[in-house]
């Protein structure tokens, strides 16, 4: 217990920067997108998993870079879009503040941990759904509904799939540096 | 300058970054109708993907299907061959039809008999926007879709076409929240908007409090959108109550009653009266074919397969009673039979 409070509290001197393959940074954003796309249609209760946005999370919270946060939601995002009905930039605005804040966080917290990993997954669901709810509102003047108990539930069933999510595409890294 | 750019570098980038996608955003929807090279390159690169992924799913569904429940089928119809009698096989045939009635087909005979020139497309993915009610159809401008057709199947509007590309268009589905089409009620003639809600039902607007609308009355196109041919069923009413000024009535889409593989995409509408008769919903059916030429069991039963009617077994019965008494009909001097006999017992002259 002692140990978890040190964790939050004193934030590590030193910090873990995790690499990745070229093609694990495309292939798996891009492998996300496309589920999204098209296990839905036959699975449909797949279809609260908001696996480009978990992706995002992910990525931005391993290379600790709020620089690469931004790049990485900016990029994802704008996929997402041009694969949507809607506006080009919408999810892409949204995930860019994703990135940044999760990679900002993530100099702060030990990202490894999975406690963490939940609690972020689930913030940033929430925050991603509510700020879109927003951008929607206020720049197209669309009339979206926005529940913010269904969204605490779908943001709660997309954190429990981060945590183990996450431990796969641990699997992935190439290093792990100390900075 | 350089100092700040340098201290808040991290910040800079964001800032930069949602600016240029704010821009992009404003652009876009300034000129909403220009479709983004971005995402004619997205769309075309992924619709061959999807294709393939669907081409390999249907087939592997259908050799299921095709192969193994038909191979159960045909041993099960042997089987009955030796059990039932023709009428009870025809039954069997039928229902058998019935449960294995292949959509595609249905889909054409719809096709062919459709006054409104139509093509069939097959739905290959979702759209990944949150609570938005859109589907991928594998059909474009290479043939001859145009933004704003409609989109319909044998049980009623499915949606239309929002944005077009050379292999795939964008269809947004009727339940969508920004979905509006006229419709006008089967019995009342009530006309009304009918509008996408997010879920499973949709709403009919604009329906004075004053006028008549029935629970269980359909709802057919009205045309008055110019997008909808006039005569599509739309749906069934299932809640129909007073609102403050307008009614609120919420119907239950008929063109999702049997899921949503393959559609037809309307490029010519065609007009057509509204049926007065019950129930808009009529799904085409294949009948059994007819028995084969020089069937035995067909043949050897002509009188039973045509006692179809009461007139027609008391027709049968009478003739009996009289080959039982030897009686013919329309002969002259004999004496009326006794019709009072029943089949079983001899005659007694």
């Amino acid at each position: 217990m002692s140990e978890f409070s040190q964790e939050f509290n004193e934030p590590s001197q030193k910090t873990r920067i995790s690499k990745f393959n070229i093609a694990a940074i495309v292939g798996i954003p891009l492998a996300a997108i496309l589920f999204q796309v098209y296990v839905p249609r036959f699975i449909p209760y797949l279809r609260f998993l908001e696996l480009p946005l978990l992706v995002t999370v992910y990525f931005a919270l391993m290379r600790r870079s709020p620089m690469a946060g931004v790049l990485f939601g900016a990029g994802i995002g704008l996929a997402q879009d041009s694969l949507s009905n809607s506006y080009l930039g919408m999810f892409g605005i949204v995930k860019t503040l994703v990135g940044y804040f999760a990679a900002s966080v993530s100099q702060r917290f030990d990202v490894e941990n999975s406690v963490v990993r939940l609690v972020l997954g689930f913030f940033f669901f929430f925050f991603h759904q509510f700020f879109y709810w927003v951008l929607s509102r206020a720049l197209l003047g669309e009339a979206l509904d926005f529940e913010p108990q269904q969204t605490m539930v779908v943001a709660v069933l997309n954190a429990a799939v981060a945590v183990p999510l996450y431990h796969i595409l641990d699997k992935l890294k190439v290093t792990g540096q100390f900075v | 300058m350089e100092f700040f750019l340098n201290r808040y570098r991290n910040l800079t980038v964001l800032l930069l970054a949602i600016l240029a996608q704010l821009v992009l955003l404003a652009y876009q929807v300034k000129s909403n109708q220009d479709v983004r090279l971005i995402r004619v390159w997205a769309v075309t690169a992924v619709t061959p993907m999807a294709r393939v992924i669907e081409t390999g799913r249907g087939g592997l569904s259908h050799f299921f299907s095709d192969y193994f429940v038909l191979l159960d089928a045909r041993e099960e119809n042997k089987r009955m061959k030796k059990e039932l009698d023709r009428i009870q096989m025809d039954n069997q045939y039928l229902r058998a039809e019935l449960s294995t009635a292949d959509r595609a087909r249905s889909l054409a005979i719809f096709q062919a008999h459709s006054p409104s020139k139509t093509i069939a497309a097959h739905i290959i993915g979702n759209t990944t926007s949150s609570g938005a009610r859109v589907v991928l159809v594998d059909r474009g401008s290479n043939s001859g879709i145009e933004n704003g057709t409609a989109v319909i199947n044998p049980d009623g509007i499915v949606g239309k076409v929002i944005r077009v590309y050379a292999t795939a268009s964008w269809v947004l589905l009727v339940t969508d929240p920004t979905f509006a089409a006229g419709v006008i009620s089967q019995k009342n003639r009530v006309h009304g908007t009918l509008k996408g809600q997010g879920n499973s039902t949709v709403i009919i607007n604009d329906v004075q409090n004053e006028q008549k609308v029935e629970q269980g009355e359909w709802f057919y196109t009205s045309g008055d959108d110019r997008i909808f041919p006039k005569g599509l069923p739309a749906g069934e009413a299932t809640v129909v109550r007073a609102g403050k000024t307008h009614k609120e009535i919420y119907v239950t889409p008929s063109g999702f009653q049997n899921g949503l593989e393959e559609v037809l995409i309307v490029l010519e509408g065609v007009h057509v009266s509204i049926p007065d008769g019950p129930g808009g919903n009529q799904p085409v059916r294949l009948l059994a074919p007819p028995p084969p030429e020089g069937d035995p069991a067909a043949a050897s039963t002509p009188a039973q397969s045509g006692l179809s009617t009461d007139a027609d077994r008391l027709i049968e019965r009478y003739r009996k009673i009289g080959d039982a008494q030897k009686h013919v009909y329309g002969g002259r001097g004999s004496v009326a039979p006794n019709y009072n006999l029943t089949l079983e017992q001899p005659a007694n002259p």
